[in-house]
């Protein structure tokens, strides 16, 4: 008997009738579809773009130059050269991010012991060669420099989490 | 417009009927191919709104110049042959293909008696034209000298030589019910008081199913679409092909889409007749029915692209052989039988 049924409904297209419906219906529904350039999706404080060194805000670098970061980093997209400054503190005199290796994991971020190395909110950057990926220090605190203010707020939001 | 035909027809001599013919063959496949174009926007956006998306909107208000940047983007780019291939018949290929596909549309009456050739054996020129597409796929994927492109045409080939056994067999169904091979007379066949009850998709129900399944599967549309399964391999016999000679096969494909969708108007649903023949239905030119009826056929090739996930090969045989052929073989007896009582009534 089931089988009869079986017969019948697969020979009338039941399934594939339904299938369509659903199709049909989703014709009607509401798109979603986020414009990009005019709409955003939203993003959350812990977005991780484009990164930034940061400076304290009587203006010296946050950097200590203890490698953590780098030691962390699993894409080994990190370079860092140091030595020891006319004040006998350590300071990065090279700080380099490939973008292109990069992962965007955000474990440097999580390593950082002074909150230093950050990944800002910011994902519209491009490069026209590979080179213009290649982030070095005065590229890196120049982010930072210009994105200050929104770098501290989202530290700020994450802080109790910490 | 007589008299100006009259003094072309004076000052052509024995070139006005060349000439005139000519006329009226761009005067179809210059819209046609316009709709073609079209067609791959109204794709797009169908099948991007039933899966929640809006689909190409940047190029022109609400996409409408996407067609024609597709187009420009396709005529720049570089023809490339390969090396181990066939030269001559990799470039015939495409032709071989878009070729059947626009001269079918000869014998397509378009409105009572508005029909480039109003050939008797209308309906064997269709059958012998759509099954000719398969040369241009096999030669494709012969001469591309690539395992995909091969096992594309070879899967194409045995695909489309199944599926045209059902196709012919429905097409016998309608010649016996509408005793005609004219397509013009075909649709008048179905006319009458009785408005959109005359059509032969009622009393062929099955065969009216059946055929257009099949034309889905002959023009290798999804989920027909073996010969390019582009999950399996890679694009099947158009893999080697890029620039213009790939356009030609899209141009081909959609082609016959319309071909297809055209033909199961004329033949099932009444053609140029108006659902109802009463005043507001039959005010309107019958060409606007006609292309009302293939639109929602149209419609329907896009519906079940987006809807159904691609045959497996075995099922697609069994489908063609199993179900479509034993099911059209029996319909044909009954209409025969039905035909001799007296309670046929088309």
């Amino acid at each position: 008997m089931e089988k009869i049924a079986n017969f019948f409904k697969s020979f009338l297209l039941v399934e594939l009738l339904k299938g369509m419906a659903l199709t049909g219906r989703h014709f009607f529904a509401r798109k979603i579809t986020v414009q990009f350039p005019e709409e955003k999706t939203p993003q959350g404080y812990r977005f991780r773009g484009l990164h930034a060194l940061r400076r304290y805000a009587n203006g010296e670098e946050r950097c200590i130059g203890c490698k953590l970061c780098e030691a962390v980093c699993p894409a080994m997209a990190i370079h860092i050269e140091t030595e020891e400054r006319s004040d006998n503190t350590r300071r990065t005199t090279r700080y380099d991010i490939d973008l292109v290796k990069c992962i965007f994991c955000g474990l440097c971020e999580e390593a950082c012991p002074v909150d230093a190395i950050v990944e800002t909110r910011i994902l519209e950057y491009h490069g026209e060669n590979r080179s213009d990926l290649y982030y070095t220090k005065p590229m890196l605190l120049a982010v930072g420099a210009k994105y200050e203010e929104q770098i501290a707020k989202d530290k700020a939001s994450d802080a109790k989490y910490r | 417009m007589t008299e100006l035909m009259q003094y072309l027809q004076n000052l052509l001599g024995v070139a006005w009927l060349p000439v005139w013919t000519l006329v009226k063959i761009l005067v179809i496949v210059v819209p046609i191919m316009l709709t073609v174009a079209y067609l791959t926007l109204a794709e797009r956006k169908v099948i991007g709104y039933m899966q929640v998306r809006i689909g190409p909107n940047r190029v022109g208000y609400f996409g409408l110049l996407q067609p024609l940047a597709d187009g420009l983007k396709l005529l720049m780019k570089e023809i490339i042959v390969p090396s181990g291939s066939n030269r001559f018949l990799f470039v015939s290929a495409p032709i071989l293909a878009l070729m059947p596909a626009l001269a079918a549309w000869a014998v397509v009456p378009f409105d009572d008696g508005m029909v480039l050739a109003d050939v008797n054996a209308g309906l064997l020129y269709i059958l012998a034209m759509t099954s000719l597409g398969v040369y241009g796929i096999i030669i494709a994927g012969w001469a591309s000298n690539s395992k995909y492109a091969f096992l594309g045409s070879l899967r194409s080939a045995a695909q489309i030589v199944s599926y045209e056994i059902p196709m012919g067999f429905g097409l016998v169904c309608v010649l016996m019910v509408s005793q005609s091979m004219n397509l013009g007379d075909i649709v008048l066949g179905q006319s009458g008081s009785a408005g959109l009850l005359g059509w032969y998709f009622i009393p062929l129900f099955p065969i009216f199913v059946v055929y257009f399944i099949s034309g889905v599967a002959e023009t290798n549309r999804a989920p027909f679409d073996m010969a390019e399964g582009e999950s399996e391999i890679v694009a099947g016999f158009h893999v080697e092909y890029s620039g213009m000679a790939f356009a030609l096969f899209f141009l081909a494909e959609y082609a016959n889409m319309i071909l297809i969708a055209i033909l199961t108007a004329i033949m099932f649903l009444g053609g140029w007749l108006p659902p109802f023949d009463i005043a507001p239905f039959n005010l309107l030119p019958g060409i606007f029915w006609l292309l009302a009826k293939t639109s929602f056929m149209l419609f329907l090739f896009l519906w079940f692209r987006a809807t159904f996930p691609r045959y497996r090969y075995d099922q697609l045989m069994r489908l063609g052989w199993k179900v479509f052929i034993p099911l059209t073989l029996v319909w044909l007896v009954i209409v025969g039988a039905w035909m001799q009582t007296p309670y046929w009534l088309w």
